[in-house]
């Protein structure tokens, strides 16, 4: 299934990151997943919470720079070659995965967020 | 009413000579008889107020600059009594001592009908409601502006500089038609109600002219600033040495800023020969005041760069236009043996929609070599979730400003809203080489 995605736009600055999460975490909003990608200069959080819609508004009036996506979730057991099988399904079908990362583990589940090259190829791979 | 002033906006060439050949004339004896500096540099010159009949004979008077205005702080350039001193103003001085300016009763008439004038030319009258962003106090944006809506019968709504929300709230309560403040101060004027989203500009504000000066700016942002807040935007020019803003401003062409010639006389030169240059090529703007009691200036070289073009606008003004100033060469940076001025590097912003139009330019010297760092925002709709989008944004922007400057700056995308919002007029660079 597909899940709204938070990407939050950080200069390196000492203490941004905690600001943001200070936001959320005044406002009962919680991180269930994110990753960092960075350069140089700056860093975008990318990140899945509760209420995304309310979590962007927040962040946006605090003077971030937020944008909001989709990335699909892949729920699987959490063992071995359960990711293997599912990302070879993907690779065999021409889609290329941009980036991916793991949720907090919870009840015997293993969770990825991923943004494919291609979603609606994807999708179809999945089987959705 | 097209015209504040027909008979002098419109006058022939050849009758405007005269006038300007008689005021001159006037002008150069009353400061000789009244102010030492004067006597002194004519005495040097070898000229004296005879040798002063047309207004041809102006080539043959000393130059005067900032450091002169300086140097005879505070009352030494006043050639008019105490108690016909109605009024003083006074530069920034952001270096050393401020320049203080003074004017006569008389003095503060011709200046608000040259802002009148102005406001007429940006078709201005008086059922507008003319707010005024500009500071009030000692810098001649505020109070300048105030007179000359004042005189043209405006309904004036003194703001000031500052408040933001306030201001927006008045703009949209009492229906303000008119916007005077700095460029930089309406382009933060009008990001403030982007983001507030109780307020939509097509309904709620009523602004249709925005009077901006006091900064040179460039087309780019005057297309933003028309674009985001549904004004024509136009350039009111001054300078506290001379007046103060209204010595020249655009008409409904916007093909130029006409100068009110029967006031302030304009020349340019070749700033290191200091000879004139013809109409149309580019040099260094120099004012004669014509009418000044107070305070007059006589060839007073301003540093600003620009050419003159005569001949009748479209418009039917035949008061000569200057070109839109794009730097003071006071403003120019030398980095790396290159010249760079900051509109250039603002224009080129200006022209990529993916931009809040906000930068800052801080120079410095590391092992010898210039640095020339460029921060700038994005805007909130241009980020997404890769670096790589943002990294190609900033490319593009790369290759614009080293086709444009001939030297290659180093960007830095910063969180928008980072880079300090300006009041007044707009602090886009820091030397760190001259600390």
């Amino acid at each position: 299934m597909k899940i709204k995605q938070l990407s939050v736009f950080l200069q390196n600055k000492l203490g941004r990151f905690s600001e943001m999460a200070t936001i959320l975490g005044e406002a009962g909003i919680n991180m269930q997943a994110f990753t960092v990608a960075e350069n140089a200069e700056f860093g975008i959080v990318r990140l899945i919470v509760g209420d995304p819609e309310r979590a962007a508004r927040l962040l946006i009036e605090r003077s971030f720079a937020v944008s909001v996506g989709e990335v699909f979730l892949l729920e699987m057991p959490d063992e071995p070659g359960a990711l293997a099988a599912r990302v070879n399904k993907l690779s065999d079908a021409g889609v290329f995965i941009e980036y991916m990362y793991a949720f907090s583990g919870a009840n015997g589940k293993a969770v990825v967020a991923l943004k494919p090259s291609d979603a609606v190829l994807c999708e179809k791979v999945l089987g959705e | 009413m097209r015209y504040w002033n027909e008979k002098m906006e419109c006058m022939g060439a050849e009758e405007m000579r005269a006038l300007q050949g008689e005021r001159l004339r006037h002008i150069v004896r009353y400061t000789y008889e009244r102010v030492a500096f004067y006597r002194q540099r004519m005495d040097e010159a070898g000229v004296s107020p005879d040798d002063i009949q047309t207004i041809d004979d102006i080539v043959k008077l000393p130059f005067m600059q900032k450091k002169d205005l300086r140097d005879y702080y505070p009352t030494g350039m006043f050639a008019a009594p105490m108690d016909e001193i109605v009024r003083f103003h006074a530069s920034s001085g952001t270096t050393g001592k401020p320049i203080v300016a003074a004017y006569t009763a008389s003095d503060l008439d011709d200046w608000s009908e040259g802002v009148a004038r102005c406001l007429t030319a940006y078709g201005v009258t008086k059922d507008d409601v003319a707010q005024v962003s500009y500071g009030y106090g000692l810098f001649t944006g505020g109070l300048g502006a105030h007179d000359g809506a004042t005189k043209v019968g405006c309904s004036v709504l003194p703001t000031s500089s500052g408040n933001t929300a306030k201001q927006i709230m008045l703009m949209r309560d009492l229906g303000a038609t008119v916007l005077c403040c700095t460029p930089s101060y309406a382009l933060y004027l009008a990001e403030s109600i982007e983001q507030d989203k109780d307020i939509d500009v097509a309904r709620d504000i009523k602004l249709r002219v925005g009077v901006f000066g006091a900064e040179p700016w460039t087309e780019g942002m005057r297309k933003a600033l028309e674009d985001k807040l549904h004004i024509r935007a136009f350039d009111i020019y001054g300078l506290t040495e001379v007046s103060g803003p209204g010595v020249g401003g655009e008409c409904e062409c916007q093909n130029g800023t006409h100068i009110w010639e029967d006031l302030f006389y304009p020349e340019i030169i070749d700033p290191v020969t200091l000879q004139r240059v013809p109409d149309g090529q580019e040099g260094e703007l120099v004012f004669t005041t014509l009418s000044k009691e107070g305070m007059p200036v006589i060839r007073y070289r301003t540093r600003d760069l620009t050419h003159l073009t005569r001949g009748r606008c479209s418009c039917g003004r035949t008061a000569v236009r200057m070109a839109k100033i794009m730097g003071r060469s006071d403003d120019m940076l030398i980095i790396r043996g290159v010249n760079v001025f900051p509109s250039q590097v603002e224009a080129v912003i200006m022209s990529m929609p993916e931009f809040t139009g906000q930068y800052f330019i801080t120079l410095d010297r590391v092992n010898n070599i210039d640095t020339f760092d460029v921060d700038v925002e994005l805007k909130l709709e241009y980020h997404s979730d890769s670096i790589k989008n943002i990294n190609e944004i900033k490319s593009r922007l790369n290759a614009a400003l080293v086709s444009v400057l001939g030297i290659k700056p180093s960007i830095h995308i910063v969180e928008p809203g980072s880079i300090e919002r300006s009041m007044g007029k707009a602090k886009h660079v820091l030397d760190k080489r001259k600390m």
